[in-house]
């Protein structure tokens, strides 16, 4: 096997992995950036990947096609933005511990989706989706020499969202008002309140988005990977996109950095075992490393990682 | 000439209190106006109300001669009203012209057009001769640009009455007197201004007129040329004040503890003590005065074992102490009353009883082989609230219950009847009413008078000079000069505080 | 009288919690009715999945031992001002650990089953050391750290039972029965439920979290970092040692939790597909019992006969056990938004007069 190779079958396989992480990490920063703690993005993700199911079938049985899938995945953004709002008003509007909500939210989320899924299916996970996303060749591009068969061949078109995605949310952050707004209130939310931006509004708008985004990454994973829902259907992705966020230090383009290469760990743990070199190494220290390089970025042996200054508290007026 | 602010009769409660009762304060255009008060007279609550964070339960606000509701800060900017806040409202990751344009940004597309809003903000501050770097970060730049990127922020969204609340608290005299020209240059084009302080000397220096409160009352308004600083200190507190602390001449005797040639880094990795020498001797309560900043804090924290000592020595009875672990420290008969009593003197959710054994409670008798005994620990808190006078429904209330007086009292009972040596207090009395203050003054020259040495760091001058016997002045992490309590005065101590040499007679200083 | 015994705090803070669970009931009541099951045959079969029998009395303790032990982790934590979220990942280290030493060693029970539980603690403590480590020396938030080393738990000891103790099954061999916490005695007595010794073990538990922070100045200590690390520290107290030993403390109790599962309940460990779920649950244990001993228990025994009691209503009403999750997850909220608890509570009294 020549290096050619080995990269057609993984480069092509961390972008798959990754972008699920992609936008559930973008839609973290939203929340993180505004001043609130989200561990709740795998409950999130769950009840996108729920959406995108449940949508899918249901659009199915009623004979709308391939395009089922689409609508399917808008429906799991406005569903996860809802469903965000469960963090939202306990964290923001009660002033609840912003992790312990996160963790309400997440037991939330697994046991109303499959109690949903045994009301409506009287089993405990879906029938799988007749209309999944496939991989598709870009025309044009992935006849390019090299970079055609890696990054343009066999791809899913949701990657290409998610990789747009990102630099949308860089702008959004970085060159906008309301970017300049949504992190001032997760740095310093007096100093917002007075110069008469809402605080609690900016975090709610903060709190959705993360939902929002979540909600896409979960339906795509379910869509795209697993093709049907149970309560296993996304296990540990949330709190991986967590690890990418942190890992890309609140960066829209990091946060894309850590992804790709949490999925490039992902996808070499899968098909580590045909690449030479790499078959002697267990698996397990491909499984673990996205969780270790975390820590170890966290402790600063990997580039201090900082945290937004006022993360974690919640905003009461007129208190120091 | 017609008022351009006139808050009439207001009244804001808060649960158990009234903040406000019936206060009236008018502003005329162009005038310095001071609202005098002191630490939670209600100062604060009254801006609160004007700025819109607060809404008054009675009384009108008018706003250049028309009746105004002032909802939210977002109301009070359009009509004008800026604030320029004691704990300064800036993003330290942002830039300068990002702090100032955040909530009212020029836009090109949807994009902030940042070029166009730094040369706005840079029009601005030549204006009115406020020097700043439009792209600087917050987190590098000095605390007094710091404090002009916050009159700027005002500026630009076109405030012309300025609150200033104890601007000068943070800064230099030099910067001081760099603030106050501003303020002059400020009125000069047209701003009102009200300057919120109880620094007496600072509203005899600018102000045209004063409007006091005390204990949530308005006592009245006086010109400032009419008046003087005996004045405005009764109205304040309400009776005549005598700022002096009675107590007899000090009998300093053997040398308790000597510091030699100390170095001290700070957080940042700076020399903030640098090689400093200074004794201290039983009976004599000595001064730490100094413009915050200047080494005294990193100076402490290394006597008390908290900050290490790079180099040098720190002698107690004799016996070196240098870094040692604080627990060492305090065993060896030093006690610490420390500048932030809820972050470094309490823990505030801990009963009395609990605080009062926060540095003995593994020692005999309230623990015995790991176990701790309770009827001990509440036995000696019931004895000390007595001895101190801690006003306090039980000792078995939490700590947070009480007020800042009270807390103070505890803290100062809990250090004292370790009977320590060496008794360190720093800013015992910041943020206490008269009353509080003057308990604690006699209580340092009672401690002294027992033979201990008392070492009172404070930024105040008025407290320095009223309780030391004699006074060390630190400048840039050094003591540039000892002097005797009686034999200087605030204008010597002041020059030697920012690096000025001693005073000779009659020798000008400029600055 | 009355006022001194129930001071106006210690009362809200009874009646959080106690309201907490009444609207997560109720709101459980109405999902039920939303989704077509009739409420009072749903609870009433919940009610009787937990008491009718002793097969469920027996089952209901035996699944809150784990619970106590895991929610006197993250309780002990807490009190330091830590918040735990490892449990999960300490809980499976300590179960691995503790079946190891029941497989491998061959000893009289006297030792070996106290031998089982002590490294079973010791592997928990060990987890739990790290994030201790790492936020005392590197200030690295411990939530963070705790999620990221239960990932690392679960993928590693997955691997080392498939490497070196894989038998026929996905699972570890059973344990030797002088490492066992099961009781043919409590068997016989519970009509065979899977009922064993541990619960003793998790009772021991209790009694010494509330000895170690409320009787030794050891816990004093901890306690005051918790509340306050900066008056710690000026009180001369190390604070950095504090954090650390709080973080191995309920990482042990996390590993021993993990063991009654390996040691009482299971005889043996299976390859997890995915969490095991008793860590979780020990945050919503420590949550609803405010981090006190009793609190633990109490809260522990709802949610254990929750779950116990859930097999019942599924059989016998429709619902789907799933319910109890929902209900769990909402006490959670309530009594994580207490500040809304205490706002209607303020606004009662002020009606009242």
């Amino acid at each position: 096997m020549d290096l050619m190779q080995v990269l057609a079958l993984v480069i092509p396989a961390a972008i798959y992995a990754a972008a699920p992480l992609i936008l559930t990490g973008l839609g973290g920063l939203f929340s993180e950036r505004a001043g609130v703690v989200n561990i709740g993005l795998e409950g999130l993700m769950v009840v996108g990947a729920f959406t995108g199911i449940v949508m899918t079938l249901t659009l199915e049985g009623m004979g709308v096609g391939p395009a089922s899938t689409w609508i399917a995945l808008l429906a799991a953004v406005l569903i996860g933005a809802i469903f965000s709002l469960f963090h939202a008003v306990a964290s923001i509007t009660f002033r609840a511990d912003q992790i312990v909500s996160g963790v309400a939210l997440n037991f939330l989320a697994v046991g109303l989706t499959v109690f949903l899924v045994r009301l409506m299916y009287n089993k405990g996970q879906t029938d799988a989706i007749r209309n999944r996303i496939y991989r598709f060749d870009v025309p044009v591009l992935s006849d390019i020499p090299i970079i055609g068969p890696l990054l343009f061949a066999n791809a899913y078109i949701t990657s290409y969202i998610a990789l747009a995605l990102v630099f949308i949310v860089y702008y959004v952050v970085y060159y906008t008002p309301f970017g300049l707004r949504l992190r001032s209130v997760g740095e310093h939310p007096m100093a917002a309140d007075t110069m008469g931006i809402n605080v609690n509004k900016m975090r709610y708008i903060g709190v959705m988005l993360s939902g929002a985004f979540a909600g896409l990454g979960g339906a795509i994973f379910a869509v795209t990977v697993a093709g049907n829902f149970s309560g296993t259907t996304i296990v540990g992705q949330g709190f991986m996109a967590l690890a990418a966020l942190i890992f890309g230090k609140w960066n829209p383009l990091g946060v894309m950095g850590a992804a790709l290469f949490f999925g490039l760990a992902q996808a070499l743990s899968i098909t580590g075992a045909q690449i030479p070199g790499l078959a002697n190494i267990p698996s397990v220290f491909l499984l673990i490393a996205p969780y270790v390089l975390t820590i170890l970025a966290l402790a600063g042996f990997v580039g201090r990682a900082d945290a937004p200054k006022a993360i974690g508290k919640p905003y009461v007026k007129g208190s120091r | 000439m017609s008022y351009v602010i006139e808050m009439n009769n207001i009244r804001k409660e808060f649960p158990g209190i009234v903040a406000n009762d019936n206060i009236t304060l008018q502003v005329k255009k162009g005038e310095i106006h001071a609202l005098l008060g002191e630490n939670g007279a209600g100062k604060s609550t009254l801006m609160n109300v004007l700025f819109g964070l607060y809404q008054p339960e009675k009384g009108e606000i008018v706003v250049r001669g028309e009746k105004v509701r002032i909802t939210d800060p977002n109301v009070a900017n359009r009509l004008g009203i800026g604030m320029v806040h004691q704990h300064f409202m800036l993003v330290e990751k942002f830039t300068v012209t990002e702090n100032i344009i955040l909530g009212n940004e020029p836009k090109k597309g949807g994009k902030i057009n940042i070029k166009k809003a730094a040369k706005e903000v840079e029009k601005i501050s030549n204006q009115y001769g406020l020097r700043v770097d439009p792209h600087a970060k917050i987190e590098n730049i000095s605390v007094g640009m710091q404090q002009r990127v916050e009159i700027l922020k005002t500026l630009y969204r076109g405030a012309d009455i300025l609150i200033f609340d104890e601007p000068t608290a943070v800064l230099t005299p030099q910067e001081i007197q760099e603030l106050i020209g501003i303020m002059k240059k400020l009125v000069k084009e047209g701003k009102s201004i009200i300057l919120i302080t109880h620094k007496l000397k600072e509203i005899m220096a600018v102000c045209d007129r004063c409007t006091v409160i005390r204990r949530g009352k308005g006592i009245g308004t006086v010109d400032v040329s009419e008046t003087n600083p005996d004045k405005l200190a009764s109205m304040m507190v309400g009776r005549e004040v005598n700022f002096g602390v009675e107590k007899d001449p000090a009998q300093p005797k053997e040398v308790v503890v000597s510091v030699k040639d100390l170095v001290v880094k700070d957080s940042r990795g700076v020399d903030a003590v640098n090689k400093l020498n200074l004794d201290m001797r039983a009976g004599e309560i000595l001064g730490l005065a100094g413009i915050e900043g200047n080494g005294q804090s990193e100076l402490i924290e290394a006597i008390t074992g908290l900050k290490k000592a790079e180099s040098g020595s720190i002698l107690l009875n004799g016996k070196e102490i240098t870094n040692m672990k604080p627990r060492r420290v305090t065993e060896a008969g030093i006690g610490h009353i420390p500048e932030d009593r809820h972050k470094h003197g309490l823990v505030l959710d801990f009963t009395i009883g609990e605080n009062i054994v926060l540095q003995t409670y593994y020692q005999k008798p309230y623990s015995r082989s790991g176990a701790l005994s309770y009827p001990e620990i509440y036995q000696k808190a019931r004895a000390l609230i007595k001895d101190f006078d801690v006003r306090t429904p039980s000792e078995y209330t939490p700590a947070r219950a009480l007020s800042g007086g009270n807390q103070q009292k505890a803290i100062i009972a809990r250090e004292v009847d370790r009977s320590p040596d060496f008794l360190i207090a720093a800013q015992p009395t910041r943020g206490l009413d008269v009353g509080a203050i003057e308990s604690i003054h006699r209580r340092l020259v009672v401690e002294r008078d027992k033979g201990r040495a008392v070492l009172l760091m404070s930024l105040e001058l008025d407290e320095i000079l009223n309780v030391s016997d004699r006074i060390a002045v630190m400048y840039e992490g050094e003591i540039v000069a000892i002097v005797d309590a009686d034999q200087t005065n605030e204008r010597e101590l002041g020059l030697l505080m920012a690096g000025g040499k001693k005073e000779k007679e009659g020798e000008p200083h400029g600055e | 009288m009355v006022n001194k015994l129930f001071p106006k705090g210690r009362l809200v803070s009874l009646a959080v919690p106690l309201i907490a669970v009444s609207l997560g009931i109720l709101i459980g009541a109405i999902v039920m009715l939303v989704s077509g099951y009739n409420p009072v045959l749903g609870y009433s079969a919940l009610l009787s999945g937990i008491f009718s029998e002793t097969y469920y009395i027996g089952e209901t303790i035996r699944s809150m031992t784990p619970l106590i032990l895991a929610g006197l982790a993250v309780a002990f934590a807490f009190r330091t001002g830590l918040f735990n979220i490892g449990v999960e990942g300490q809980v499976i280290v300590g179960w691995l650990a503790s079946v190891y030493v029941g497989i491998i060693f061959d000893l009289p029970a006297i030792i070996h089953l106290p031998l089982a539980i002590l490294v079973g603690a010791l592997a928990g403590a060990m987890w739990g050391f790290i994030p201790g480590f790492l936020k005392a020396r590197f200030q690295v938030h411990e939530v963070i750290v705790t999620i990221m080393m239960n990932y690392i738990a679960l993928y590693t000891v997955n691997y080392l039972i498939r490497a070196y103790l894989l038998v026929p099954g996905e699972r570890t061999e059973t344990i030797s029965p002088s490492a066992s916490l099961a009781s043919s005695f409590l068997q016989s007595l519970t009509d065979f439920s899977r009922l064993h010794y541990g619960f003793i073990v998790a009772l021991l538990g209790c009694i010494i979290m509330w000895f170690i922070l409320w009787r030794t100045s050891k816990g004093y200590e901890l306690r005051a970092v918790g509340f306050n690390q900066h008056a710690s520290m000026y009180a001369g107290m190390n604070v950095q040692r504090n954090i650390v030993l709080s973080m191995v403390i309920s990482g042990g109790f996390a590993g021993v939790a993990g063991s009654m599962e390996g040691l009482g309940t299971y005889g043996y460990m299976s390859i997890l597909s995915g969490f095991s779920g008793v860590g979780f649950d020990g945050i919503a244990v420590a949550l609803l019992g405010a981090n006190t001993a009793v609190g633990v228990l109490l809260a522990s025994f709802l949610f254990g006969g929750l779950q116990v009691g859930a097999i019942t209503m599924q059989s016998r009403a429709g619902v789907p056990t799933e319910l109890v999750d929902i209900v769990i997850a909402l006490i959670i909220f309530f009594v994580a938004s207490s500040y809304l608890i205490r706002w209607i509570m303020n606004r009662i009294k002020k009606e009242g007069i």
